[in-house]
């Protein structure tokens, strides 16, 4: 039974998507790379369960594929 | 840790001892011992000590005729400090060691975490000393030159080793020229390149870092606080990580990342390796007594016990030195096995307890591989990605407690925790510190005649039922000695009840190595002698 949640859970996803674009805006490729690292560290143990965390990372690895 | 070690300054001999011939080199059919150790590092002379301290005469063979200095072990924990003192040697360790407790990481000049590796008192050895591995080794062959039952020959060189039935026949060169031996039981601690692996063709598999390490050891009078510490991105080392750690006699041991590129020889140069250092010192005054260039390995072989031959010791696994998990975890191999052999040899157990050493300290292998592996790839990312997170880790790490958990420049060593059909189950909850398979706490005690003892110091080597008084005294079964609380000794501060969970009527039985096997509310002498005989025939 998975247990990471795919559905929808902003109720304005596209405010959520444009902070996130924000928080990148200006910045280098680099600098990018390391915020993004930071979000996913800070996220990651807010959500402080390694099922999730390993599903998640799953399914952005599928995600990426082409 | 593995790579050769560098040419200068040089490895020195620090003690030096002779060679004599033995009688055994004149018999003209090979001698049979009941025990001989290959390797008189800490883990062969730990395991000769304790055998024959348990009343197994011990041949003991060494290649060399020294012990040498060099990038060896200097953290000895307080586990195998507890096993030293139960051998003779603690007190005589840390009387000569630095003692330490507290760690400190920085990132760059900022300290970003801290660590106190003991924060509780009544405990008789620390956490942990710094003390030179010759220092240790010189200690050690002192005590066994003390006990009976020890036969340590230097200069003697196993050449050749033939796996028997019951028996190992080993081929020995001496400056006398060559002899044969046999044994019953054969330990090889004969260290990370051992040549009784060697010889039997094992494999030795394992992970390699690419990254190269400087390893100094440095005289200098310098009026630093006596803790570990760990610089990630350093001002004075940019991009690498050092650690900084004091030894006895004004000696440091600096540790210097250098990357996968770093050129051996030029790096190992005294003009480049002190432009280094005084990049890191400064202005202060130092002189150099060692240097070396490494990289790490963390491996292990698949199987420790090959028929009548055991192997303890970085000669079964080697580990990376963040953590201090090679020479302690040596140590406290060769205290595993050496009880369970002298009951084997006693006729009071079968030979299945030797597969247990192999269940126990192949869990305790794994246990320090993996916290190795995963200290390394912290300190020495593979990759510019793996590097990414590693810097994200530290940068939050000052603002975000979680982040400063992951940080890891070492998870230093601490007992493990056996998983063993060894111990009995509990049939009732026990809490406090105590734990099944591991060895139990030590506590501040009050004896008969009023003295205050560590409750360690009182543990006789051989099985230990240790009763909370409730009533009358119970008898004990056989081949077990009781202590009771409230009798024997008396728990004045209370720290006996805390640490065991202690009522009236509870009722702890200890394997020889210290290690809790069972516990109960009350004494039940039958339980007691099921738990011993499930412990001598697992």
């Amino acid at each position: 039974m998975p247990k990471l949640i795919t559905a929808s859970q902003f109720p304005q996803p596209d405010a959520a998507y444009v902070a996130l674009v924000e928080a990148r805006r200006g910045l280098s490729e680099a600098e990018a790379a390391d915020l993004d690292t930071r979000l996913v560290l800070i996220l990651a143990n807010h959500i402080g369960d390694a099922d999730v965390l390993n599903e998640a990372i799953a399914l952005a690895k599928t995600a990426g594929r082409k | 840790m593995v790579s050769k070690p560098s040419a200068a300054p040089g490895r020195k001999a620090v003690y030096r001892y002779g060679y004599r011939r033995s009688r055994d080199q004149d018999a003209r059919a090979a001698v049979r011992h009941p025990v001989i150790v290959v390797g008189a590092g800490p883990v062969g002379l730990t395991a000769a000590i304790d055998l024959a301290l348990r009343g197994v005469p011990v041949v003991l063979l060494d290649d060399a005729d020294r012990i040498g200095e060099g990038s060896r072990g200097i953290c000895w924990s307080k586990r195998t400090l507890e096993i030293f003192d139960r051998l003779g040697v603690g007190e005589r360790l840390v009387a000569q060691g630095v003692t330490w407790k507290l760690g400190k990481v920085f990132l760059g000049g900022e300290q970003v975490y801290s660590f106190d590796l003991l924060p509780e008192d009544g405990h008789k050895m620390p956490a942990f000393i710094n003390l030179q591995q010759y220092a240790v080794e010189k200690e050690l062959v002192e005590r066994a030159g003390e006990i009976d039952g020890i036969d340590l020959r230097w200069k003697n060189k196993v050449t050749a080793v033939e796996r028997r039935n019951d028996a190992v026949r080993l081929t020995v060169e001496t400056p006398d020229g060559a002899y044969t031996l046999d044994a019953d039981w054969l330990i090889a601690a004969d260290g990370a390149r051992s040549s009784i692996r060697a010889l039997l063709g094992l494999d030795f598999s394992g992970v390699t870092f690419e990254d190269k390490f400087l390893i100094a050891d440095i005289r200098m009078a310098a009026d630093l606080p006596t803790e570990r510490r760990f610089w990630f991105d350093p001002p004075f080392h940019f991009g690498q990580s050092a650690l900084m750690h004091r030894q006895p006699s004004n000696v440091w041991r600096i540790d210097l990342q250098l990357g996968r590129d770093a050129d051996a020889q030029e790096e190992q140069r005294p003009e480049n390796v002190i432009a280094r250092l005084k990049r890191m010192l400064g202005e202060r005054e130092f002189s150099l007594e060692w240097v070396s260039l490494y990289r790490f390995n963390c491996c292990r072989l698949e199987r420790f016990v090959h028929g009548r031959i055991v192997f303890a010791g970085d000669s079964a696994h080697q580990v990376s030195p963040f953590g201090a998990r090679g020479a302690n975890s040596g140590v406290q191999d060769a205290e595993n096995l050496s009880w369970k052999l002298a009951a084997v040899l006693n006729g009071e157990a079968g030979e299945g307890l030797i597969e247990n050493y192999e269940t126990e300290r192949a869990q305790a292998a794994d246990e320090n591989i993996a916290h190795s592996t995963r200290s390394t790839d912290f300190i020495a990312p593979r990759s510019a990605a793996e590097r990414r997170l590693r810097n994200a880790v530290l940068h939050l790490a000052p603002q975000a407690e979680f982040a400063r958990r992951m940080v890891n420049s070492g998870r230093l060593s601490v007992a493990s925790v056996y998983d063993t059909p060894l111990s009995t189950p509990d049939e009732a909850a026990f809490k406090g510190s105590a734990k099944l398979g591991a060895p139990v706490p030590d506590a501040v005690m009050r004896t008969r005649a009023g003295e205050n003892k560590f409750l360690l110091e009182q543990l006789s080597g051989g099985f230990e039922l240790i009763h909370v008084k409730n009533g009358a005294r119970p008898d004990a079964p056989e081949g077990i000695k009781l202590t009771t609380i409230g009798e024997d000794l008396h728990d004045a501060e209370g720290m006996f009840m805390q640490r065991f969970d202690a009522t009236p009527g509870a009722t702890y039985l200890l394997r020889p190595d210290q290690h809790l096997a069972a516990r109960w509310r009350n004494f039940d002498a039958a339980k007691v002698s099921a738990a011993r005989a499930r412990i001598l025939a697992p």
